[in-house]
Parts: structure tokens; sequence; C-alpha cells
């Protein structure tokens, strides 16, 4: 997994509450094999209309959105359906970090799998940096997960993240190497499990 | 003496391997996977691995399947493969299939508790966010993405680190006609799409114990909505009343002595909570969404927020959009809004308990507007049938069709048109969720009835009422 540690990027602003993973790719899109090419259909139908043409309004589609790395969003970004491919879509686009007051769980937890970084920042914190995007779309937005900071010209922030996927990411860790080195504690757990909960394995009555 | 545990305790510490870096290495009981989990098969293939426990892992095609022409080829290609490779690789891994034509086929939500797979004190995950459905059972279930699918079917563990834990009472009866469904969306109309954004939710309380199971496998299903971890009911007579007899559920001797495990398992007296909202059940009124967020929830008598009268700017410009999306006035009243079709269906509404309060409301009234019922399961669907409740739907013009994931996320093909409105006993109101600018407004199965009779949404009380 690609490693995050520091990121020095345009921020492309997407004030708007609970922006679900329906919104970020839509389900039509779950039949795409992972490829790389999820990105093409990013906020697919945020981003374009009907015809396929993009929607000037929405800002990934403005000159600084659309090489934007980081996305700053409103409150529960990421709610919603469990799709991975939601993460994937921000991958391939470019994005490596979202910053928003709060994120869905699952879409969270996604994201420390795939390399992208999801930065909680208060409500105040998260409105002044939108105001600051807003006023200089061509600012540069600087996240570092050593001392998980964020700074945008004279505005300075500390982030909120849980421990375990900090360091996740600044080693860009394999979950499967790690719970292979603990393959006889898992064993002994299952052993003793089965004494301890025999119901827990599904009854087969004898065909 | 041990200090007072909740149920969530209990559950997490019954399941932790180990600890490392704050995160805990977690056993899976019951693994979940469908059509759609591809990605995480993919990832297994690539490394080059096996499937842990093939006794655990239990395979449902659900998301994609055709709801109609069963036992027929299906005709979308795409769609075809993916049931396919999951028969394949179901196949290659020896994991049990509820396939396409297999007659205990259904959502997987409604299928792992009918066959008595989803048991009290289990860890269940699936590749799917309403997974939280499973804790009805007093068991600890919830959605995982592609990569921690991959991850238990490799190593049967997961990696998580402990929820906060919340819990929700409601006290008091909950009115005639009313129902989880109510509960649920006036939870999340209190408490905010994340709301439980980051918690374990535990619902208590005289409402949530004289609820059926499967009034609280809607709620809990709902629980993701309130942006829960989990949700879950502490299992009591109802729970076990409901696991007799399943198919994949000890018996005799062994579900005594489960039982016995099992009613251990609620929360101690005094058990500390990280957090705790309170519900009076009595003063719940019927609730529908007009927005598109779940946490968009209103009482039927009341009127679509005015953004005039917004808190600050953005929740001004949050409710214009929502408005716009929906073609709606500012400040009109609920049951002013006219709808296009209905949809009975869902793993959060498609029990024979949902499917019998909606045929209740229905019966001897012909639907204004064109709907399609989707039961939970092939299971559910049969004995609908010998209950002769497809025939009430039938004769008020409402198409019966088979199970599976349909209208609710639309990526068979069920999809509500452009522009169209749907009253739907789905869980999600999102922009586009039943199709391309499709509008949706949650509610429970009989305030979707109520809807179809009177080509708007109505309220389930005065329809009652002028039936006297």
């Amino acid at each position: 997994m690609e490693k995050f540690t520091r990121l020095a990027a345009t921020a492309c602003p997407l004030p708007t509450e609970n922006i679900d993973t329906d919104q970020i790719l839509p389900a039509r899109y779950l039949k795409l094999p992972r490829k790389g090419e999820h990105g093409k259909v990013l906020f697919h139908d945020l981003r374009f209309d009907a015809e396929r043409n993009e929607r000037p309004g929405f800002p990934l589609n403005r000159p600084h959105g659309r090489a934007a790395k980081i996305i700053v969003a409103g409150r529960n970004f990421g709610g919603g359906s469990s799709r991975e491919a939601a993460v994937y879509a921000l991958f391939d686009y470019g994005i490596r970090c979202v910053i928003a007051p709060s994120f869905g769980d699952i879409f969270a937890q996604n994201a420390t799998k795939n390399g992208l970084l999801t930065a909680v920042l208060g409500e105040a914190e998260n409105s002044a940096l939108l105001l600051a995007l807003e006023r200089e779309p061509a600012s540069i937005v600087t996240v570092d997960l050593v001392p998980q900071s964020i700074a945008c010209g004279e505005l300075q922030f500390q982030f909120v993240m849980d421990a375990s996927r900090r360091d996740r990411l600044l080693n860009g860790w394999d979950d499967f190497d790690v719970t292979n080195s603990f393959r006889k504690e898992i064993s002994d757990f299952k052993g003793a499990d089965r004494k301890r909960r025999p119901w827990a394995v599904p009854h087969r009555r004898d065909i | 003496m041990t200090s007072p545990l909740t149920l969530f305790d209990k559950l997490w510490a019954q399941h932790e391997i180990l600890q490392r870096d704050g995160e805990s290495l977690l056993w899976v009981d019951r693994h979940y996977v469908h059509e759609g989990s591809f990605h995480a098969f993919s990832q297994l293939a690539r490394r080059g691995g096996r499937v842990a426990e093939p006794e655990l892992t239990f395979g449902v095609a659900d998301h994609y399947v055709p709801t109609r022409g069963r036992g027929q080829p299906i005709a979308n290609p795409e769609i075809a493969r993916m049931v396919s490779d999951l028969e394949k690789n179901a196949g290659d891994q020896g994991i049990e299939l509820f396939g396409l034509n297999d007659p205990r086929q259904g959502i997987v939500h409604v299928v792992g508790p009918e066959l008595g797979l989803s048991l009290p004190g289990l860890l269940i995950v699936c590749g799917d966010s309403h997974t939280s459905t499973h804790g009805a059972l007093g068991a600890f279930a919830f959605g995982i993405g592609a990569s921690e699918v991959a991850h238990v079917l490799m190593t049967q563990t997961l990696w998580q680190k402990k929820p906060k834990r919340m819990r929700i009472v409601a006290d008091g009866r909950l009115a005639e006609g009313l129902t989880a469904k109510d509960l649920a969306l006036a939870i999340i109309a209190k408490v905010g799409a994340d709301g439980a954004s980051g918690h374990a939710i535990e619902f208590s309380g005289s409402a949530i114990t004289a609820l059926s199971m499967e009034g609280r496998m809607t709620l809990c299903n709902m629980a993701i909505e309130a942006g829960g971890r989990c949700g879950m009911v502490a299992p009591d007579a109802t729970t076990f009343d409901y696991i007799r007899g399943r198919t994949f559920a000890p018996a005799k001797e062994a579900l005594e002595q489960a039982i016995e495990d099992w009613a251990g398992l609620g929360s101690d007296p005094g058990a500390p909570f990280d957090r705790e909202v309170l519900i009076d059940a009595t003063a719940i009124a019927p609730f529908v969404t007009w927005g598109i967020s779940p946490e968009d929830a209103l009482p039927i008598d009341d009127h679509v927020p005015d953004p005039a009268r917004a808190q600050s700017p953005e929740r001004a410009k949050y409710l214009l959009g929502a408005i716009d999306y929906m073609g709606l006035e500012p400040g009109m009243p609920i049951t002013d809004i006219a709808i296009d079709r209905v949809f009975i269906g869902s793993c959060t509404n498609a029990r024979i308990e949902d499917l019998r309060a909606a045929a209740i409301v229905l019966a001897g009234h012909v639907s204004k507007v064109p709907g399609l019922v989707s039961p939970g399961s092939s299971a559910v669907k049969r004995q609908a049938e010998e209950e002769g409740l497809d025939q009430v739907f039938r004769a008020a013009g409402l198409e019966w069709a088979d199970s599976g994931c349909s209208m609710c996320v639309g990526i068979n093909g069920d999809q509500v048109p452009q522009g169209q409105r749907c009253a739907s006993t789905t869980n999600r109101n999102f922009r586009g969720r039943q199709g391309v600018g499709a509008r949706t407004h949650l509610m429970s199965p009989a305030m979707v009835a109520a809807a179809a009779i009177n080509g708007r949404l109505a309220d389930i009380r005065s329809l009652k009422s002028d039936k006297n």
C-alpha cells in the first residue's frame, strides 16, 4: 500500500454535508473491475450531466479543482454504502487526502486500507479552511501526518486521527502480513473458543 | 467483584484474540459474501490465498439478481457473469451458496436470520453496510469494505478499534399502526445521519423489547443510517423463540445450552455507556423522509422545511439543494406530496410481517400509482403466497416479483425513472439511489400502502379512522 507522510497540493472545496458513497461512486459503476480507472466516474452524477457534459458549477470542474489532491468537505463525508470502490474512485482520480468534520466509519476504514488519508477537523476550523479556499482557490494546503497538521496560508490546524490508522498510512502496512505473524494466536483462540462457545459453529443436520 | 459490562463489551471480549497498537484482532463467526464481493475474491486470487474457514462463510446472490424471470438465463451479460463468478468462487473455495435458483435465496440480511445462521453472541460481517441488521439477534454485526472482506476470507479475523458505546432507550408504547421503521426514522432525525458515528448502538427500553424480531431487524438495519458502527438488541425470549427450529441453529440440548449462555449477554445493571439518548415512543407519529438523507425525516403531519428559517447559511444551502433535488416547495405540507410509484422491498422492510402490514392497508383498495413488491427472500415469497398476500398486492395493481435488493439500490435494473417520486420501504433516500434523478421518500410498509391508495404521502392514522 502507498505510504502517506506529507502532502502539499491544491485542495478542492466541497462545502456540502452528507456526501454519501452513492454520490462519490454511483451504484451503476460498482461492476467495474479494479484497473485504476475508477477516477473517471468519481462523483459522476454531480460532475457530469445526462449527456456527460461537465457541470461547470461543480467544484472539481473548476481549474484548481481539476488537479486537486485534497478535498475539503462538509460533515459526514462517505456515509452510507460500504462500497470500497468509492475510495478507489477518489484515489484513482489522484485524491490522497479528504478533510471533513466527520466521516462514515466504513468509508474511513476502507480509506486506510488504500492509502487515502481521512483527516478530521473541528466544524469551525473546517469552515475556516473552506472559506480560505473559496477566496484563494490556488492556495496550497499542506497536510503532514507525522505532527497531524494542516496548513493553508495563515491557517494552521491539528487534525484528529486514530493512532492505528495513522501508523498504517505512515508505514504503508499490509494487514495480511501483520495478521500472518499471529497465526498461532489465531489458531489457539479458535481451539479454545470452540469449547467455550460450541453453538457458534453452524449446526449442520445430517443430510 | 467484576465491573458491570454492556452487551457490546461482552461480545467484544468474547471475540478478541489479541491487542496491538490500539486495535484488536477479532475472530469472525459468520461471513456472508454476495456477487458484489468480487473485488475481495480478486484480492484473494492475486495473493494466491484460500478461504480460511469455508464452513463459516456463506454466499448469497442478492444485489444484482433479476426479480423477474427466475429459472431463465439472466439477460444482462454483465450481471450473468457476476452471478456465475460468485458460483465459481464459492464452488472453488467450498463455500455453501444460496444461488439464484436456490429455494433459500434472498437478501443476505433476511436470509441469515431466517436460516438460523445469524445467532446471538456471534460476530457477523458482510461486505454490505446493512449487516447491522443481524444485531437484532444480539450479535455484533457490521458492514466492511472489499479489503476487509478479503482479510476475513483469508484469516477469519479482522483488525478493529473498539467503538464507543451508545445506548438508545425508547420507552413507552408505539401508537397503533406505528412500527420499528417510524421509530428508526425518528431516532435518525433526532441524532443525525452521523450522530452515532464511531459508536456501537444498543437499543433498549420497553418499546424495543415489545418489538418482534422482524421489527428489531428493521431498527438495527437502520442503525447504519444514524452512522452507527453496529446496532444491537439484547437477546430475550422473543429472540430464542425466533431461533428455535431454524435450519442452521443449534437444536435440542445444544440449543438449551446456547440459550443459557445467550441469556447472560444483556448489559449488566449499571454498565457504563459513553452516550445515552432517550426517546419517548408514545410521542412518535408516523415518520417519512422529505429530503436526500435519512436524517431529513419528519412526522407525516409536518411541513417541508423552509430554508429562510434555517439556523445557518450552510444549513440553508443544504435545505435549498435538497428541496430543489426533491422538487418540493418550502413549507408545503408533507401530505401534499404526490407520488409516481411505490416500492415495497429491501433488507429493511420486506420480511413477512412487513408484507402483512402493507397488505392489511391495501386490501380492497386499488393503488393510484404503479408499484413493485419484492419479498425479502424466496422463503418470504412462498409464505406470502400461502397467506394470499400476493393476491392483495396484485388486486391493488402492484407487481409481485422475486426476491433481491431490487429497487433499493437499482443495480439489477429495477429503477425509479428520472424525476419520478417513489414512496419506498427502503433505507436510503440519497440522490440517485433508486435511479438517476429518482426522488425517494422513506417510510414504513403500512405508510407506503397508504401512499399508494392516496396517490400522495398519507397519514396511516387518518386512513384508519376513515374506515371506521
